[in-house]
């Protein structure tokens, strides 16, 4: 919402300086976005006579001119055609800076003519794109006077921020209202007496509605005036309209915009001999089309409010008028509409247009209602002065809605809710400058809210505005009180641990990615998402419609982007969320990560090796480990989902149902189709589905520390290619369990000494005895135990 | 039998002159062998009379303490030669650069988020959750945002399938956590909600998805100069800067009344930007009394149960305090950019500890 310092004060008497009236706009709720003087840098521009303009001996399109700014006569070049003698113009000297250019004058000299200064255009001045002559004054202008106050510039634009509540802000004397409330002077009296009607409209206004949609516009006031003309509009308002952006047109569009934006009354003006017949507003029929002043058209529906007349459509009620009725400068006769429509109907139907205006972004905010036949006078008296004319009586159809409410207001509320104290006399004094009226005393008064403020509907907004006047910045810091002195862990066990995986994995060397929940629909398919009932309808774009089934495809896609800009061994995760369903248990957390190219640079001490499905596997039980996993009770099963390589990935469960980790190395045709060269090792920890430990207190196990001396013992056995590691080691370990406390795998080999399809898998396993030293022969029996064991569960035999 | 004294002389300069490990253990056996010097005459002892083998014998072991303590001593002596010259050709090139460890990094927002739940985790706020993909009721209308409601509009918001009145939404706050909190538990509530948000708009300045951290508080008497207390506490707790200006202004929030916006000092002076004392503004936050519909909705007696709630933009906080320039930046995976802007594993914020380095 934009306006001048002076239109305000069209409004408010007030003493306050801009800048008191800019701060105490933002600290009563409406928020200054800017305030510029357009005379900035205009200041040492002054008034100034061209005493004489003779022409330039060597240039037939310039004149040089002896200006009088009236300290002495100065000699300037001048290029305008109008530039004359006996013409007032804007008198720029040297080094004065010509905004309009970005140029400083300097003393020069034109073609052999000395020149001191500069006849300013308007375009110079940088006030609009006129350049077809300097700027002419009336011939009464003082001379050597400021420039800007000759020419009224010296009036600060102010831009403020409306809140969707503050609808009655939407016009200049709502935001008087709130500067008088909060001391900044008194709102001045509005002209709005009654006009009287010459004759009697012969233009009738019908509402057509049912019961159920009468409040689709329930209040139509209207007034027929004859014999005006629709010109240009003087100049005060032009530079009214200007100054805060919008173009003039004619008199009377120009009147109904400053009505909008003066007193927040959007009007409609009809050329009352395009109307056939009387003003009917009803719903609109299905199909039914009309062409909108902004020369589009559009298809109604039975949803939407239309003006019509006989011949159809002439308006979107609270929306916009039609084209067809509208005013021109032929214009003679006239039909003034000031209606109320309903905000939610009017909100759908701009929204479903795709139609905005400044009629539907008040009326959708909600309208005085209370204000139509107020509003109706004023325009009346400014279309008589500007386009004069006579007008008729009025025409009313419907009524003003009762929409008076009393609210039950404790004015201890005040404090209670927000701690100020402020005297009941205060709080009296600003809700009836604001329009209130209050009755009542003691601890239970009644409210009487005004009909402009259709927000206030209870206690707490009466706080609200009571307490944003006397100001927020009087309510006093006080800590928030704890129930106990020390708090409370912020975190619950799965927040923990989500903490933790992500610290572990950086700490593995792993640079953590925030990536979208979005990614393409051909994409998401490739992790097995359901595209359909998890497709967003109204996508940024096609690459991120669809919730992610994981975050594995889009830390691929930033793997392949860090590859193209030259890091090709990009070593990502990301902690956070995956879909699977749109309910509220649609997602679970996933702690998924990439390995992608080889595992580092070369390296004279260390072979860069491509990423690989182990790497992975050792991030996957380092995050487990580390949320308190029981790992060492975990099974790894090698049936995993597509996007992994079928033989080289894993997942490892707790029983074959809860998987907790999966790993692998990516599927190339996985890589192929999101466009990146990998190779890739992937792994997903899924930590919210490691149990919780019961809780049993924080003292630890009881430790006992052997006393005997531990024994190794290794062995070598050949098993058949397919044999998996994972059974052999485990066979080993559950030979004894009383003894093995360890079986490492230090070895594995394939080689022709072995035969066809056979590979040597060597073990060591250690011995820890808790009653006494073992002997040989203890240690000869455990090691039979693990050979038999071995050998049953795999095949496998001692490695000659 | 020869003076002991001269003999001593006669041995140590031996030892002294001894050229390596074997001469030393020949000399060593030629004196205290079996068969040695030393030894043969500490045999003849017991052919002396008893009063001359006393004296004799004392000066004989004198002697053989003597030779024994200057042979290891010069044995010691050539160990650590032979010690220093082996140490001496085992020499290696220590300009090798050492073999690369993979530097890993937190995420500025995860590392916001820390710091945040750091600072109410003091004041005795918990952290809840709740669901990305939401319904209209908690999203808006237990908001006590109603369909049609201005300001839905300016929520942007992104739909999942479904019929007008049924589709899902993403959510376009974290504020639907306070529903689902309130009609969950009983007051009195103090949690914090960090999370994805999503709005349909995508520029420099905005997002189709970022992060917001929301603040509920819900007992019977904390009033706006607590949220006041709450929130001027945490900003300068957050931003490090102790006499940060922190002002609130009126704004609108349908879940909140009254509400208001909170603005930070900064200044641009000398064309940088800094926050603290200044001649400038930053909106930060939004926040508010909760609205006494909001409470009804969720089954609380606003008559009985009063509290507040703010919400701010991770992301923005985040900017601001680390200097970083775009917000799209955040999402892009770049780990020239992750590197830079992240944090280090053990960089764990808390407020004992301090929250940045």
């Amino acid at each position: 919402m934009k306006f001048t310092l002076s239109w305000l004060k069209e409004h408010l008497d007030t003493q306050a300086s801009l800048q008191q009236i800019l701060d105490t706009l933002t600290m009563v709720g409406l928020e200054v976005e800017g305030a510029r003087n357009p005379a900035e840098g205009l200041e040492t521009f002054v008034t100034a006579r061209v005493v004489e303009a003779t022409q330039h001996p060597n240039a037939d399109r310039l004149r040089v001119c002896r200006v009088d700014a009236g300290n002495g006569e100065t000699q300037v070049v001048c290029g305008a055609p109008n530039a004359r003698t006996g013409l007032i113009g804007v008198f720029a000297s040297g080094g004065s800076f010509i905004p309009g250019t970005g140029i400083t004058l300097k003393p020069t000299e034109i073609r052999g003519v000395s020149s001191n200064g500069m006849l300013l255009s308007e375009r110079e001045m940088g006030l609009s794109d006129d350049h077809d002559g300097i700027v002419e004054l009336p011939a009464s202008t003082p001379i050597g006077v400021p420039a800007v106050k000759i020419m009224g510039l010296d009036d600060p634009v102010i831009e403020i921020a409306i809140t969707p509540n503050r609808g009655d802000c939407l016009g200049v004397r709502g935001i008087a209202r709130d500067l008088a409330a909060a001391g900044l002077g008194s709102l001045k009296p509005l002209t709005n007496g009654p006009v009287p009607g010459a004759f009697e409209s012969p233009i009738k206004a019908h509402l057509d509605f049912t019961d159920e949609t009468k409040d689709a516009c329930p209040y139509f006031v209207g007034r027929y005036i004859r014999g005006v003309s629709n010109g240009e509009s003087p100049k005060w308002l032009k530079d009214k309209l200007t100054a805060i952006g919008l173009r003039p047109i004619s008199a009377l569009v120009d009147i109904t915009n400053l009505m909008t934006l003066d007193v927040n009354r959007p009007l409609h003006v009809f050329d009352a001999d395009k109307v056939k017949g009387d003003i009917r507003v009803r719903l609109g029929k299905p199909g039914e089309k009309m062409l909108a002043l902004n020369g589009k058209e559009y298809e109604l529906d039975d949803a939407m409010t239309v003006i019509s007349d006989d011949a159809g459509a002439e308006g979107l009620g609270g929306v916009m008028g039609g084209e067809i009725s509208g005013v021109t400068g032929a214009t003679v006769n006239v039909f003034v509409e000031s209606a109320l429509f309903d905000p939610r109907r009017t909100a759908t139907t701009g929204r479903k247009l795709m139609l905005q205006s400044d009629a539907r972004y008040r009326f959708e905010r909600g309208i005085d209602p209370a204000f139509l036949v107020d509003g109706m006078e004023i325009a009346t008296r400014l279309i008589m002065d500007l386009c004069g004319g006579e007008p008729s009586e009025l025409v009313i159809a419907g009524g003003r809605p009762d929409t008076a409410r009393d609210i039950a207001f404790r004015p201890d509320r005040v404090k209670g809710l927000c701690g100020v104290e402020i005297s009941r006399d205060e709080i009296q004094r600003i809700l009836m400058i604001l329009g209130f009226s209050v009755d009542g005393d003691g601890d239970a008064w009644t409210v009487r809210v005004p009909s402009w403020r259709g927000d206030i509907v209870g206690e707490a907004c009466l706080v609200e505005e009571v307490v944003r006047i006397n100001g927020y910045d009087k309510i006093p810091m006080v800590p928030p009180v704890r129930d106990s002195y020390l708090p409370k862990p912020a975190l619950n066990v799965n927040q923990k641990r989500r903490a933790l995986a992500r610290r572990t994995l950086a700490a593995r060397g792993l640079v953590e990615a925030v990536t979208f929940s979005f990614m393409a629909e051909a994409h998401a398919a490739l992790f097995g998402g359901d595209t359909e009932k998890l497709r967003v309808v109204n996508p940024i774009s096609a690459d991120l419609s669809v919730m992610r089934p994981s975050p594995l495809g889009n830390l691929l896609l930033a793997a392949g982007r860090n590859d193209d800009r030259g890091v090709a061994d990009a070593k990502l995760f990301e902690v956070g969320p995956e879909y699977f369903g749109d309910g509220p248990d649609g997602q679970r957390i996933v702690c998924a990560g990439i390995r992608y190219g080889m595992s580092g640079p070369k390296h004279w001490s260390a072979k860069p090796q491509p990423a690989d499905a182990l790497a992975a596997k050792a991030d996957a039980e380092a995050v487990l480990a580390a949320v308190g996993a029981p790992v060492d009770r975990l099974q790894v099963y090698t049936d995993t989902p597509g996007y992994y390589h079928p033989g080289r990935s894993g997942e490892l469960r707790l029983g074959p149902k809860t998987t907790l980790a999966r790993f692998g190395e990516i599927n190339p045709r996985v890589l192929k189709a999101l466009g990146v060269d990998g190779p890739a090792a992937a792994f997903e920890v899924f930590p919210d589905a490691v149990p919780t430990p019961k809780a049993k207190g924080t003292a630890r196990p009881m430790l006992n520390l052997a006393t005997y001396q531990p024994v190794e013992r290794d062995f070598a056995f050949v098993v058949d290619a397919g044999v998996a590691a994972g059974a052999l080691m485990a066979a080993a370990a559950g030979a004894d369990k009383a003894l093995i406390v360890d079986v490492r795998l230090f070895d594995v080999f394939q080689g022709p000494a072995l035969g066809e399809g056979k590979k040597s898998l060597a073990i060591t396993v250690r011995l820890q005895p808790t009653e006494k030293t073992l002997t040989d022969a203890e240690i000869e029996a455990v090691s039979a135990k693990i050979v038999a064991a071995v050998g049953k569960a795999t095949g496998g035999v001692l490695r000659g | 039998m020869d003076n002991p004294d001269k003999l001593l002389d006669d041995v140590l300069a031996k030892v002294a002159a001894a050229a390596d490990m074997d001469a030393l253990e020949a000399l060593r056996v030629g004196e205290l062998g079996k068969k040695g010097r030393i030894t043969e005459m500490m045999k003849g002892l017991g052919q002396m009379a008893p009063d001359e083998r006393k004296a004799a014998g004392q000066a004989l072991n004198v002697l053989k303490d003597k030779v024994a303590a200057a042979i290891d001593s010069k044995k010691a002596e050539m160990a650590d030669a032979d010690l220093d010259r082996r140490l001496m050709t085992e020499k290696i090139d220590v300009t090798l650069p050492t073999a690369p460890a993979a530097e890993g990094y937190i995420h500025p927002i995860s590392q916001t988020i820390d710091e945040v739940v750091a600072i109410f985790g003091e004041m005795g706020f918990t952290v809840a959750e709740g669901p990305d993909i939401e319904d209209d009721w908690h999203n808006f209308t237990a908001l006590n945002i109603p369909p049609d409601h201005p300001a839905r509009q300016e929520h942007d918001t992104f739909y999942l399938p479904g019929d007008y009145e049924t589709r899902k939404v993403l959510r376009t706050h974290t504020s639907p956590v306070q529903i689902r909190t309130m009609t969950a538990e009983k007051p009195p509530i103090r949690i914090i909600v960090p999370g994805r948000t999503f709005r349909s708009d995508h520029d420099a300045t905005h997002s189709p998805m970022f992060h917001q951290v929301e603040g509920l508080l819900v007992d019977r008497t904390s009033h706006m100069g607590h949220l006041k207390g709450c929130l001027i506490e945490f900003c300068r707790a957050f931003f490090e800067v102790d006499d940060l200006p922190v002002r609130f202004r009126p704004s609108y929030f349908p879940f909140t009344e009254p509400s208001a916006e909170v603005d930070i000092g900064c200044t641009r002076a000398g064309g940088e930007f800094r926050i603290g004392h200044g001649e400038g503004w930053l909106e930060i936050l939004g926040c508010g009394m909760v609205n006494p519909n909001v409470l009804a909705n969720c089954g609380i007696d606003p008559t009985e149960y009063q509290g507040f709630a703010f919400g701010m933009g991770i992301e923005r906080i985040a900017m601001l305090k680390y200097g970083i320039p775009d917000l799209r930046t955040f999402y892009e995976s770049d780990l020239r950019w992750l590197r830079h802007y992240g944090f280090r594993a053990l960089e764990v914020p808390g407020m004992v500890g301090g929250l940045a380095r």
